[in-house]
């Protein structure tokens, strides 16, 4: 029987020799990683169990476990302060080392912190509390959300159970023009398949269109998988992923290759040459159009941010476009990492920003989930590189959200109205 | 299982509006009940009963993975979300956390009941009778291990 990468990888995690769509499967966890919301979540739940009478002494292996802060940072207000100080405490008694703090060294979004380290390697079971966990993919991983329960499950049994997915391949042929970026083709796709399009199933990536993009373009496509309601998102491994894993100081890993001829439930083919510019607009992630149909549509703010549209290809995009010019509507650009918020100040990024009249802000979740540093007022219009746009997902609930690639959102900023980076004069 | 319907006619409902991103800071989990679903309904926590159920579209609960939202409904006294179909971690949440039941039905039945219907969920016949209206609607049966897991009261107490 022939295999898919990720039911290649959940039997060798389950120890089988072979699963299938639908099986059920209790696989083994390589990686775990929580945040400061999902973080004091799990803790909720430990003491939960406590108080049924069940002792925690100790986890199941804290060297696979990774914290980051990365959605209520820096500190929104007392009680997220207070969230930090507890996720530290519970790190600290449960001998987790890898929590990477905010303002210590390296720090940013946890999924940007999953490629940008090397946290995990293709070929492995990666969970996390969050539900674009699905992101990691792109390095050849099998990376799907959890809830608290789940995680605080995996944090002391080392598995958890998955029904084997179907595999949904999309098979991507030509490059994308200079114009159009992953996020056009991934709003693109979710367009055209719907919020629950891929709900429980993997969405694969492949064919040309992948092996030319660069692996940050890629990371956006599984990303935002999430939005189409997939398990996961995943892209085989190929020499661009060892040698940005090489530059991250990871070498010693066992990739996991489907069979050739593997089976999918379904095969989605897309010529992505001549792409258009893609947008979504309020309030679904499928409820997109061209961007030039959007040309009247006024804003009030861009938003370039979060572990979707804030990687450094995302904030060379921007620069592209914001070159020599000036903003005319408020626009703050926050890297997703501080690592990356480095390479774009020594390539020269950050001052086009500044020149530009943009915030240059430090990493967090915080506006994209509507949290703080940066929410939506009433009736407020906003462009942004983020994943969602439900209502009240940025700010208010009667504010609005249209989604864009970093170069559509920079274009934007500069005319004030939603823009396709051809027409800027 | 018997309680009354409140009913959203709409589909994609997502875990930002069941539980808004503000209060994902709160873990306190009676003080995440009186925030559920003040995205579309910000009297839910006025009209809701112990007991109730809400009924509502396709694709229930998308979005974010927080375990805010079934909590917050469950807390609020909800015991069942009955749907044409869940989104995968929000369905996993309410089985694994033991917080609710996610009751899968056709969509004939989703468009037969309306608010306030008096329903009687037995999940031991696959069967929600209507008592409102009596009439009786087919659920989708639990797979086997969600069946378990239910059975067990969690995730915790289920032993594979």
């Amino acid at each position: 029987m022939l295999l898919n990468i990720t039911e290649k990888i959940l039997a060798r995690a389950s120890g089988k020799n072979k699963v299938s769509p639908d099986d059920v499967v209790f696989a083994n966890v390589d990686k775990v990683m929580m945040h400061d919301v999902s973080g004091p979540g799990v803790i909720a739940v430990f003491e939960k169990l406590k108080k049924t009478g069940m002792k925690i002494e100790k986890l199941w292996d804290p060297k696979k476990v990774w914290v980051a802060e990365d959605h209520f940072v820096p500190a929104a207000d007392k009680i997220s302060a207070q969230n930090v100080v507890l996720l530290t405490q519970f790190t600290k008694d449960y001998g987790i080392s890898k929590h990477f703090k905010y303002g210590m060294g390296q720090y940013g979004i946890c999924h940007t912190l999953s490629h940008e380290e090397a946290m995990v390697l293709p070929g492995e079971v990666y969970v996390g509390g969050d539900s674009h966990t699905n992101t990691t993919g792109a390095l050849g991983a099998f990376a799907a959300g959890l809830g608290h329960t789940d995680v605080a499950y995996v944090l002391l049994n080392g598995k958890i159970w998955f029904k084997v997915p179907e595999t949904l391949y999309f098979k991507l042929n030509g490059k994308l023009p200079d114009y159009a970026m992953a996020k056009d083709l991934i709003l693109k796709i979710i367009g055209d398949i719907g919020t629950d399009g891929a709900a429980y199933k993997t969405m694969q990536f492949g064919g040309t269109g992948v092996s030319e993009m660069s692996v940050e373009e890629r990371l956006t496509l599984t990303n935002m998988t999430t939005e189409a309601g997939a398990k996961s998102g995943i892209i085989e491994p190929d020499q661009k992923i060892r040698d940005y894993l090489a530059q991250r100081g990871a070498g010693n890993y066992n990739e996991i290759h489907g069979d050739a001829n593997a089976q999918y439930a379904k095969v989605y083919e897309y010529e992505i040459s001549e792409l258009e510019p893609t947008v979504a607009k309020p309030f679904s992630p499928e409820n997109v159009t061209a961007a030039r149909e959007l040309s009247s549509i006024p804003l009030d703010k861009a938003y370039i941010g979060s572990c979707t549209g804030a990687k450094l290809d995302d904030l060379r995009a921007a620069a592209k476009i914001l070159k020599g010019r000036t903003v005319k509507i408020r626009t703050e650009i926050l890297p997703a990492a501080i690592s990356i918020f480095r390479k774009a100040m020594d390539e020269g990024l950050v001052k086009i920003f500044m020149d530009a009249g943009v915030m240059v802000g430090p990493p967090t979740c915080g506006a994209c989930c509507g949290a703080h540093m940066g929410v939506l007022a009433k009736d407020e219009v906003c462009i942004s590189t983020t994943n969602r746009n439900f209502p009240g997902r940025m700010g208010h609930v009667e504010s609005q959200t249209y989604l864009a690639s970093p170069l559509v959102a920079a274009a934007s900023a500069v005319t004030g109205k939603i823009t396709d980076p051809r027409d800027l004069k | 299982m018997k309680g009354s319907a409140i009913k959203y006619e709409r589909d994609n409902i997502d875990t930002d509006v069941i539980l808004p991103g503000p209060y994902l800071k709160i873990h306190d989990y009676n003080e995440l009940a009186k925030h559920a679903m003040e995205g579309i309904d910000k009297d839910f926590h006025k009209k809701v009963k112990p007991g109730d159920f809400i009924v509502a579209g396709r694709n229930f609960g998308c979005g974010s993975s927080r375990e805010h939202a079934p909590i917050a409904l469950s807390y609020s006294g909800i015991k069942a979300v009955v749907a044409i179909s869940f989104a995968r971690i929000f369905y996993r949440n309410a089985v694994d956390g033991a917080f609710l039941l996610p009751i899968e039905v056709e969509e004939d039945a989703y468009k037969d009941i309306s608010e306030g219907d008096q329903l009687d969920i037995e999940t031991s016949k696959n069967e929600i009778r209507n008592l409102t209206k009596n009439k009786t609607y087919k659920m989708k049966p639990f797979p086997e291990l969600i069946g378990k897991i239910i059975s067990a009261g969690g995730l915790f107490n289920y032993k594979p």
